[in-house]
């Protein structure tokens, strides 16, 4: 295996609040390798875009206690001093967001946007940053780059946007992308683009890709490796096929069922039952306790570990392996 | 953009219309009591009334009454305050001519307190913001709630007792029509007024600055500027501090606005011979042509920053267009 670009090791990230402490991410460790796709999957506040926000140094020690490693070609990222930090956001790692409408600055021009994140990472004048913004919007498929240079966002289609948050994003050649949610707020129809464009230019740029979403629709064609997260914990870790095809965490089954199929007849959702746990008050032993079917009396008072079942195919569930795969046989995968 | 300002004059002049309708019927139809009776003094008989009346125009129909006002608003050189229908009924001064000599007073009052305060109320805004729960932004919001509580003719009073009565810092105020504007200024008689005048509005411009700025500073956008490495003071005065100010641009024009027509109590309280001052003393005298002529000089200035202000704004915020 080579060496790993990133490499999170029992990450925590806790924030001290009124009502008691947020454990927001609690133990989470993977890498990545150059070049790699790893899709984070997981419901709202399972901790999948904080602990990434962690990684970029977005969340700091002033908001929350944060614990573990994050070595980053080499360098635990989180001993670094701010304004080391700095210098690596955005030029070696560098993110995209949910919600392009918002994510660009409304008073400022987009191409202006994009010269200004070039010139803070490299010495070049204001022309030629901006020639350089204009080039990238052009490579992120951008009609009439340089006259759409000069808009302003509002002037842009929400798709339009996160093509230049992602032209952004790479004007600076980074060696690890961050996409959280990229299409979440996107039209259908312009998902499928995003993500081939994220794709493509991944493979033009030969950058590390992280894509966090909540849809493992989202994920299949574009990920390497797939991590399920649940509760600030990952429940599930494997190939892309491992998951989809021999799936081990009752959470990544629920995932997989809730996920509506071309020529499948079906009345309504298969949703997964009852909310996620508050991260004050995690459930103890299993935190998809509450939530699961199939649980039983150890899921009460075992925390249960991440263990590798096959190589790089790892869940946290007490099932054994035979129930487990007895599960996907019968229930997950018979209806597809 | 030229018919947007063609609509835009127009509606300025109805509202002016209908402000003038409005100040004549409340000043002349409603106080009780007949003015040609206060003009004529204690001693009067009935011939010397229809004489008045008749001179004040005050025996003519309403309608003609007003007109004979109205024609004094049109801003041409010859109608524009009429010496022959604008003058004080008290003491016979030109509308026009009093208005010439105390603007300058109430728009040096205004124009420094508005620097003042801008000075005083964005830092503060700032600090509080981006410092929050700090001891700076306490000590910023204990200012913003003293400030914003204190009434201006309480605080006026207050500093004139203090600095100039017991610590004989600031020169005693009250200048006299005619008092040289810049002499005053250089001897500090603007000093109490400016600072007094300006507490009240730095204190709302804190609050309100402080909280666009923590607004913005959780905007998504505010989120991608760091994520692109910038340092934390380009993230605050280049992507934060710009989407904040542009609200406080629109309440600046307006209080500098409403304060050119007359900063009414801080003149007051400081003697000082301006607009306000101007209006009040007719308003007691229940003299009908300065009255009218304040009153619309304030509101023509009220709708003309309305529009700069609207103006400003498009140009501020590229998502306004004007329609």
């Amino acid at each position: 295996m080579p060496e790993p670009l990133l490499d999170v090791k029992d990450l925590r990230v806790h924030f001290p609040t009124d009502d008691g402490l947020v454990k927001a991410v609690d133990g989470v460790s993977f890498s990545i390798a150059p070049g790699e796709t790893l899709g984070i999957v997981g419901e709202s506040g399972s901790g999948k875009s904080v602990s990434c926000l962690t990684v970029m140094g977005l969340v700091t020690r002033k908001q929350a206690d944060i614990q573990g490693d994050v070595i980053f070609q080499g360098q635990d990222l989180l001993q670094l001093p701010a304004d080391e930090m700095r210098g690596i956001r955005g030029a070696k790692i560098s993110m995209i967001f949910q919600d392009p409408m918002t994510s660009l600055h409304p008073f400022y021009r987009v191409g202006d946007q994009i010269a200004e994140a070039i010139r803070e990472h490299r010495d070049v004048s204001k022309r030629e940053a901006f020639n350089q913004a204009v080039e990238m919007l052009d490579r992120v498929r951008i009609a009439k780059p340089k006259e759409r240079a000069r808009q302003y966002p509002h002037e842009f289609s929400g798709g339009m946007r996160q093509r230049a948050m992602i032209a952004m994003a790479l004007s600076l050649n980074p060696d690890l992308l961050i996409a959280d949610e990229p299409t979440t707020a996107l039209d259908v129809t312009v998902q499928a683009q995003i993500l081939d464009l994220i794709d493509t230019l991944r493979q033009e740029f030969n950058a590390a890709v992280i894509i966090i979403t909540h849809d493992l629709g989202v994920v299949a064609e574009h990920c390497d490796e797939i991590q399920v997260m649940y509760a600030g914990k990952i429940v599930e870790t494997g190939k892309t096929d491992d998951i989809y095809y021999s799936p081990h965490h009752p959470y990544t089954w629920g995932l997989l069922g809730s996920i509506p199929r071309l020529g499948q007849e079906l009345d309504r959702l298969n949703p997964i039952h009852g909310l996620p746990p508050s991260l004050i008050n995690v459930p103890s032993g299993c935190a998809f306790r509450p939530r699961c079917r199939y649980s039983f009396d150890r899921c009460i008072s075992d925390v249960p570990e991440l263990i590798p079942t096959d190589g790089f195919h790892a869940d946290a569930c007490h099932l054994s392996l035979q129930d487990k795969e007895r599960v996907v046989r019968e229930e997950v995968l018979a209806p597809r | 953009m030229g018919r947007y300002l063609v609509r835009r004059t127009l509606f300025m002049v109805l509202v002016l219309f209908i402000i003038s309708i409005f100040t004549f019927l409340i000043f002349m139809k409603l106080p009780p009591g007949d003015p040609a009776r206060r003009l004529a003094g204690k001693v009067t008989n009935e011939q010397i009334l229809a004489q008045i009346r008749e001179n004040l125009g005050l025996d003519q129909p309403l309608w003609e009454q007003y007109g004979r006002f109205a024609k004094g608003l049109i801003p041409v050189p010859g109608l524009w305050l009429d010496e022959n229908v604008y003058y004080s009924w008290s003491n016979r001064q030109a509308v026009s001519d009093e208005i010439r000599q105390r603007f300058p007073i109430t728009a040096t009052l205004t124009i420094g307190s508005a620097i003042l305060w801008l000075l005083m109320g964005i830092p503060l805004g700032i600090i509080s913001a981006v410092k929050r729960r700090s001891v700076a932004d306490r000590a910023g919001m204990i200012f913003a709630l003293i400030g914003v509580s204190a009434p201006t003719f309480w605080l006026g009073l207050i500093f004139l007792y203090v600095f100039f009565y017991i610590l004989g810092w600031a020169p005693a105020t009250g200048l006299d029509i005619g008092d040289s504007l810049s002499q005053s200024i250089l001897s500090g008689e603007f000093i109490l007024p400016w600072i007094t005048l300006a507490i009240t509005s730095a204190a709302f411009y804190t609050r309100i600055v402080r909280g666009n700025m923590l607004e913005v500073l959780s905007e998504d956008y505010i989120r991608t500027a760091r994520a692109k490495g910038l340092s934390e003071g380009r993230v605050t005065y280049r992507h934060a501090l710009r989407a904040s100010l542009t609200p406080v641009v629109t309440m600046l024009g307006l209080d500098v606005a409403g304060l050119l027509g007359g900063a009414v109590i801080t003149e007051q309280v400081f003697s000082l011979p301006g607009l306000g001052k101007y209006a009040i003393d007719s308003l007691n005298g229940l003299d009908f042509p300065p009255v009218m002529g304040v009153t619309i000089v304030a509101a023509l200035f009220i709708v003309v920053a309305n529009l700069l202000v609207d103006i400003a704004y498009a140009a501020l915020d590229p998502r306004v267009r004007f329609t």
